[in-house]
């Protein structure tokens, strides 16, 4: 995506703290029940501030009501600045995208077969328009005719245009891309508002965001326990009548907001939309926020080999000798065979003889006659300009060649090939004039890093499991190489829906990648399918995550980043709990001790006084929402481990750390507030 | 102190040990399939099915057993006020005892249909001994059944591929066929040969070395006696409970009388982990709940033999007021702590009586309310606490939270709030109305902290269903025996219904795989997790409350 995701920027910040303020609408506040009853608590102090005694005696008078309204309104404020930045950071991304999307004309074919200019904003499902080069395309549409390079750099950020052409799985243009060369015919496939763009625009917008069903449980559970304090603070009001104990009434409020969880209450909505966000970076658009939890869940994923586990095209990795000839002749053979080859194959025998060592002058070969590679002949090489044929082709057709040339054929040379063909290989034979040297050993090599990724994901307890259309042997070899756990070999489409309802039978999210047409069934049986931006629109529309890089390993960060949101919040929620037990410690001998003096032996921190002590633990709880901010933008800390290490480490950090830090921070607080003689 | 401490480990370790055999009978009890049980019990079973028109094989989804349940306690209950109230016009009243108030027969109805067994009234002159039988009694069996079916039901259902907790009828009359009478034929014999009384003998007239004459009530004593604290009802057959002599006459039958109480209960975490097949996880939920019972076992004891600054400056070690000199102060101690911890509330020594901080105990106990607790629904309520721990800390590995493969979505966790918030809620805000209620405030008998903690003490008991009295409040009164009946009716049953709508949704749902990548609730991490936040969740709602009354009167000894 052409989106830069520079770090917070002062546009934003400003933009932020403006939304923070509207956002304090408490029809908008509602929908957070947390920071609602805080918001509530505000504005009783606010009148607490204007009138102390409205409600009986304020024993803590009307400065200390104004200093418990000010920090009571900036714990609101700083919540919502925490959601504001997360979402500002969506609308910067959104405003970019819109940018592409400024209106432009169309060429609309007329019933009588002209074509007339019209409105982008008119197209309807259906319509069929002409888009030539240098033209935007219009909307989303399948390519009915003609074939072009496309600039899709405003969507995906690939500066390199693409081949589009109608028929196959490469017919899919989108909205806001632009023809770079030839002409194409375009069926519209969806209406206005409606297009992919669009669709894009209000997901990182955070517009047509929905709370999330761990994320909606988790604001259930928080609301009940806001809720019980709510209880223990109105019920403790009557009880404490009793003892002839008069509480203030602006302290009961602090003790609440102190007590019902503010933290992650404030930070809940930030933290989901910073993981959007994140995928999103990762240039990776999510249908849902639902999609993203998803992947956080996923026990087993199915892997395309070609393209995802490996890089698809073969490589050379080794040069096998036949009969008398040396291993150096071979590979200088193989080298001569493929200077002037400049497929992949070809590059990769070059950089292979390289590597082992051989050298040979470039200009040797100038004025060579180069043989291309055909479907015919299956074989390509030099005849060099003193007549030496040297050739590298399909074992068959070098057999063939030498034969011709009344050449004979090592008799090894069949057994070695088959040995590669077993182990997953191709074998290539070079042949100089009519002696044949020996083989190539083409193979598909996996990605670099992978095998640690996958033994990364095993100690997450997520299984692999690699899809190819190759032999069972191949598919093993490579299966043993990349380190997956299982493999399906031969694999046709219907392979794979059935390797998934077979994984979620047993119980297991399973996640996916695909891109061709053919794919989307199982896009849409997995629970998490990534598909391709380069891929077919059927595949995008049936994939609730599309890769505009089209790089299908990202699904692995995918699922991190899904971990990750969750821990967040598990995270947080802990730490926020936690912080209780501190804060009952500096607010209830305060609350009590003119009425109870020996609960002043609960005092354990030594708090300066009642007052300040309850100021210090109500503005501990503010500052420390805008000081976590961080982790709930970039996430908790995540590396790869068993959930029983990850449990003990968090538990350590949030639970443990939970306890401890307020502790700490409403001591130093209060000796600041002491210092300053400000309670 | 030293033998006092040997009387307490002797006990528990003979508990500790019986946990094993008598889950695995329970597991046995409630097995559908034919068991070796069968051919000693089913004739019996089936002639009652027949009898009520119960059809054994039928299964009942959440709603259906939630409704059987209800239908079934809503009748008894009717019964059973019907017979406290004109008590007077039936057979075997042989001391002719009057009919009851209508506020304490409702009361005591609602107090006998909960496995509470809050008593407002005193046995020996409120009830007849017909009532004690069939109105007493009786329920303090199904009451226990009813518990023990719920939670078989819950756990049937975490377990369950499909919307099927079983057949609520069978589950009862089993656990009395096959737990409750056997066990309490037993015990009833232990205790009459421990000089328990058992007659249907009205008062005996006695005359005194010292020539007076003395009224000496007695009646069918043993056979409450026993499924008193088999089923952890705990309501006494006289109003000073386990501390008469005719209930509780021995340490030998007080040792029995313990162990009763927390046969079940433990037996029952355990005979969880086998239903479950994951063994482990039943004992890492035993072992949370253990840490906590052992932990308030030794504040009491430590803050009884302590005694108070006033006990001390007159030379008296350790608090022996309210108590029995035949039971001492560990005997006393480990009845508290057991009496709470298993939500009986039956007493041998006055809990109001107790130092500040060893009161603080039973009313700790019944505020967690799954400290074992009562006959399954302590299991429930463990249960609900291991969710919201599931919840919580689940998140933190990473994955959507799940607990036995089954996850944890917003439909539970909002069922798990409504139980969360039931406890604290009927205590807090019962409590309140109380100390608002002028008629309320004149109950109490003493000022100032303590005067509150009677109060606190008689709502916490109620909702825990627990029963026991801290004494000192007059509890008697229409405010009281009204407002502890809804208490009580409403902490019981509506958390028994969120839990099976929990287990409801849980038993339609997909069993997810375990992998690595799994948040594990079996290993010890799971049950110091789960301790801390039970006791946090707990310390957070109750201590301001708990600040006011025995904290506030602990430290106002040493001023």
């Amino acid at each position: 995506m052409a989106i830069q995701n520079k770090a917070v920027s002062k546009d934003l910040i400003f933009q932020a703290i403006t939304d923070s303020f509207k956002k304090l609408n408490p029809l908008v506040m509602i929908k957070n029940p947390v920071m609602f009853v805080v918001e509530v608590g505000t504005l009783i102090t606010l009148i607490l501030s204007i009138k102390p005694d409205i409600f009986g005696v304020s024993t803590g008078g009307r400065g200390y009501n104004v200093a418990v309204f000010f920090i009571l309104f900036f714990t609101v404020l700083f919540a919502n600045f925490a959601e504001a930045l997360a979402e500002g950071r969506g609308k910067a991304q959104a405003d970019t995208l819109r940018k592409t999307k400024s209106e432009t004309m169309a060429k609309v074919k007329q019933k009588d077969g002209s074509y007339k200019e019209l409105p982008s904003t008119s197209l309807r499902k259906g319509d069929i328009v002409r888009v030539d080069t240098g033209e935007m395309i219009p909307s989303d549409g399948e390519i009915i005719e003609g074939l072009a390079s496309i600039d899709e750099s405003a969507i995906t950020g690939e500066s390199a245009p693409v081949i589009k052409e109608a028929g196959g799985d490469f017919s899919s243009v989108t909205g806001g891309t632009r023809v770079v060369s030839d002409f194409i015919i375009v069926k519209i496939i969806t209406d206005p508002g409606e297009s992919f763009l669009d669709r894009m625009i209000s997901l990182v917008e955070g517009a047509s965001r929905q709370k999330t069903p761990n994320e909606m449980a988790l604001t259930t559970l928080l609301a009940v326990l806001t809720l019980i304090f709510l209880f223990v603070i109105m019920t403790l009001v009557l009880i404490a009548d009793y003892l002839k104990v008069h509480l203030d009434v602006a302290t009961l409020i602090a003790l609440l907001v102190c007590l019902i969880p503010t933290t992650i209450g404030g930070l809940l909505s930030a933290i989901g939309i910073a993981g959007m966000n994140r995928v999103t970076q990762f240039n990776v658009l999510a249908m849902s926020g639902k999609a993203v939890e998803a992947a956080g869940d996923i026990d087993t994923m199915i892997l395309d080999k070609t393209g995802t586990i490996t890089f698809g095209n073969r490589m050379a990795s080794a040069f096998v000798p036949v009969a008398n000839v040396s291993e150096q002749e071979v590979t200088f053979a193989a080298l001569q065979a493929s200077v002037k080859d400049e497929t992949p194959e070809g590059r990769s025998v070059v950089e292979l003889a390289r590597k082992q060592g051989v050298h040979w002058d470039e200009k040797e070969y100038d004025g060579a006659g180069i043989i291309e590679f055909t479907a015919e002949t299956r074989m390509s090489g030099l005849t060099l300009k003193n007549g030496i044929e040297i050739r590298k082709g399909a074992v068959d057709a070098i057999k063939k060649y030498v034969a011709d040339k009344s050449g004979s054929v090592p008799v090894d040379l069949d057994e070695k090939a088959t040995v590669i063909a077993k182990a997953g290989g191709t074998p290539l034979a070079v042949a100089i004039n009519h002696k044949i040297y020996g083989l190539i050993y083409l193979k598909d090599t996996v990605k670099p890093g992978l095998k640690e990724r996958f033994a990364e994901l095993r100690a997450m307890g997520i299984k692999t499991v690699m899809c190819t259309g190759d032999n069972p042997l191949t598919a093993a070899t490579i299966a043993k190489e990349a380190g997956v756990d299982e493999f399906i070999a031969e694999a046709k489409p219907e392979d794979k829906i059935a390797a998934i309802k077979k994984e979620q039978e047993e119980g297991k999210l399973v996640a996916m990648t695909g891109d061709g047409t053919n794919d989307a069934p199982a896009l849409a049986q997995a629970d998490v399918g990534l598909a391709m931006n380069s891929g077919t629109m059927a595949a995008k529309e049936a994939a609730n995550m599309i890769d505009l890089d089209s790089d299908p390993t990202k699904l692995l960060s995918v699922i991190a980043i899904g971990k990750q949101l969750l821990i967040t919040r598990g995270a947080l929620t802990t730490f926020s709990i936690s912080n209780d037990i501190a804060k009952y410690f500096a607010i209830i001998p305060a609350l009590f001790i003119t009425f109870i003096p020996p609960l002043q032996s609960l005092n354990i921190m030594g708090l300066a006084s009642p007052k300040s002590a309850i100021l210090s633990a109500l503005i501990f709880n503010a500052i420390i929402i805008p000081l976590l901010i961080p982790i709930a933008m970039k996430g908790a800390k995540y590396k790869a481990m068993s959930a029983n290490k990850l449990l003990s480490r968090n538990l350590f950090i949030y639970g443990f750390g939970g306890v401890v830090v307020p502790f700490i921070g409403i001591k130093i607080i209060d000796m600041i507030v002491a210092a300053f003689h400000l309670a | 102190m030293t033998m006092g401490l040997i009387q307490v480990v002797v006990t528990l370790l003979i508990a500790g040990l019986l946990v094993k055999p008598v889950g695995t009978y329970l597991v046995k009890v409630f097995d559908y399939e034919t068991t070796g049980l069968d051919r000693f019990f089913r004739p019996g079973e089936r002639f009652i099915y027949r009898l009520i028109g119960v059809r054994e094989k039928e299964s009942m989804g959440w709603k259906k057993y939630v409704f059987a349940m209800l239908l079934t306690n809503f009748i008894m209950m009717m019964f059973m006020y019907v017979i406290f109230r004109i008590q007077k016009f039936l057979p075997l009243n042989p001391d002719m005892i009057d009919n009851m108030p209508p506020a304490l027969a409702f009361n005591t109805a609602a107090s006998f249909i909960t496995n509470t067994n809050w008593q407002a009234y005193s046995g020996e002159n409120s009830l007849s001994y017909l009532s004690q039988m069939i109105a007493i009694t009786f329920p303090m069996f199904t009451s226990a059944a009813t518990g023990f079916a719920v939670a078989i039901a819950f756990i049937r259902g975490l377990v369950a591929r499909q919307n099927n907790l079983g057949n609520f009828y069978v589950d009862l009359i089993r656990s009395i066929t096959r737990v409750f009478l056997p066990l309490s034929f037993i015990v009833a014999l232990f205790l009459v040969f421990q000089g328990v009384p058992q007659t249907l003998h009205g008062a005996a007239d006695a005359t005194t070395l010292e020539d007076a004459k003395q009224m000496i009530t007695r009646g069918p004593v043993a056979s409450l006696e026993s499924i008193k604290h088999i089923g952890t009802n705990g309501g006494g057959y006289f109003g000073t409970n386990s501390s008469h002599p005719f209930e509780n006459p021995t340490p030998l039958s007080n040792l029995m009388e313990i162990l009763c109480m927390l046969l079940l209960p433990t037996a029952l975490v355990y005979a969880f982990g086998v239903m479950i097949k994951n063994k482990r996880q039943g004992w890492s939920i035993f072992a949370a709940m253990g840490i906590m019972f052992l932990v308030f076992l030794s504040i009491v004891f430590i803050a009884e033999y302590n005694g108070t600054p006033a006990l001390h400056a007159l030379g008296v070690h350790g608090n022996m007021e309210g108590k029995e000199v035949r039971f001492g102060i560990s005997g006393s101690a480990l009845f508290t702590a057991v009496t709470t911890a298993a939500t009986t509330g039956s007493v041998n020594n006055m809990h109001d009586s107790l130092t500040p901080i060893g009161g603080l105990v039973p009313l700790g106990e019944m505020m967690l309310n799954n400290v074992f607790g009562g006959k399954g629904v302590g299991l429930l309520n463990g249960l609900l606490y291991v969710i919201l721990t599931v919840f919580i800390c689940g998140l933190m590995v990473g994955r959507t939270p799940e607990f036995l493969g089954k996850k944890i979505e917003s439909k539970e966790v909002k069922l798990a709030s409504i139980a969360l918030l039931v406890h604290p809620v009927l205590i807090l805000v019962s409590t309140a109305i109380a100390f608002v209620t002028p008629s309320a405030i004149s109950s109490i008998a003493n000022p100032g902290s303590h005067g509150l903690t009677e109060v606190l003490y008689a709502f916490t008991s109620g909702a825990a269903n627990n029963g026991s009295a801290f004494a000192g409040l007059g509890a008697n009164t229409t405010f009281y025996n009204i407002a502890i009946g809804l208490v009580m009716l409403l902490g019981r049953y509506i958390s028994i219904i969120a839990m099976l709508a929990i287990a409801g949704s849980f038993a339609t749902k997909k069993v997810a795989a375990a992998t690595s990548g799994t948040f594990r609730t079996d290993t010890p991490l799971f049950t110091g997790i789960l301790v801390v936040i039970i006791v946090v969740i707990g310390a957070l709602t109750f201590f301001p409350a708990l600040a006011l009354g025995p904290i506030a009167e602990h430290l106002g000894m040493f001023h």
